[in-house]
């Protein structure tokens, strides 16, 4: 049971290694601002599953929060990201009512 | 690899006893570890493959999403009623809620910006006045 489980999600593993690795084709020969945004965000996302996965592997539950903090961190960086190409500047406010002369 | 399983879950004396709830969360596990990598990697052929920007977002968003969650579920089979159980939990709620609204962020920035996606040999069907 063991040994089947491990080569099981070894396997797995391996699979979001090649999974990332393609990935990282598209961020790097994309011709758009956007593919390569979106291959970092959806890298980011199999960073995320291959941690969760490696931890089950060495059994140790503490690297699934590092997993969760680079979910969060994944999902900021990306908004962030696009914020900046959007205004050219990070110190913009997002909300949606801007009435000239209402915005405190 | 059944075999595997019955033999390594049954126990060593001659009385056939079979701990089903292992073989369930065994199966359990392969399948949705299956599903998930097959999700995951047809979402990285299509990024890879497709013509366009939004071809290439639809094919990633989509299956990143399901893909994430079955292999998080095929995780959550195995470790049990445990602390990493909940950590699985708070990732899976978190990537479910965090990956479509990526998606629609870069697809409404590429939009705003005026990407205009590929349309090809394809055009939308001319409206016939005449009829």
């Amino acid at each position: 049971m063991e040994t089947a489980l491990g080569y099981m999600f070894l396997a797995g593993a391996f699979a979001l290694i090649v999974s990332m690795a393609l990935m990282l084709a598209r961020l790097i020969g994309g011709p758009t601002l956007y593919d390569r945004l979106l291959a970092v965000n959806s890298f980011g996302t199999k960073t995320v599953l291959f941690l969760c996965v490696f931890c089950f592997i060495i059994d140790r539950p503490d690297g699934v929060d590092i997993a969760l903090l680079y979910a969060l961190m994944n999902f900021i960086a990306t908004i962030a990201v696009l914020k900046f190409f959007n205004y050219r500047a990070l110190d913009v406010n997002l909300n949606r009512v801007s009435v000239k002369g209402e915005d405190a | 690899m059944i075999e595997l399983v019955l033999a390594a879950t049954a126990p060593s004396e001659s009385a056939v006893h079979i701990d089903w709830l292992s073989v369930f969360r065994f199966a359990g596990s392969l399948i949705s570890l299956a599903a998930g990598l097959f999700f995951v990697l047809a979402g990285t052929i299509g990024v890879i493959r497709l013509p366009d920007f939004y071809t290439r977002l639809h094919a990633a968003g989509m299956t990143d999403t399901l893909g994430a969650e079955l292999i998080l579920l095929a995780l959550m089979f195995q470790s049990g009623f445990s602390q990493m159980t909940l950590k699985l939990v708070l990732v899976a709620i978190f990537l479910l809620i965090t990956s479509p609204t990526a998606t629609h962020a870069v697809a409404h920035a590429a939009h705003e910006a005026g990407l205009k996606p590929l349309l090809g040999p394809y055009k939308a069907p001319e409206v016939d006045e005449g009829t």
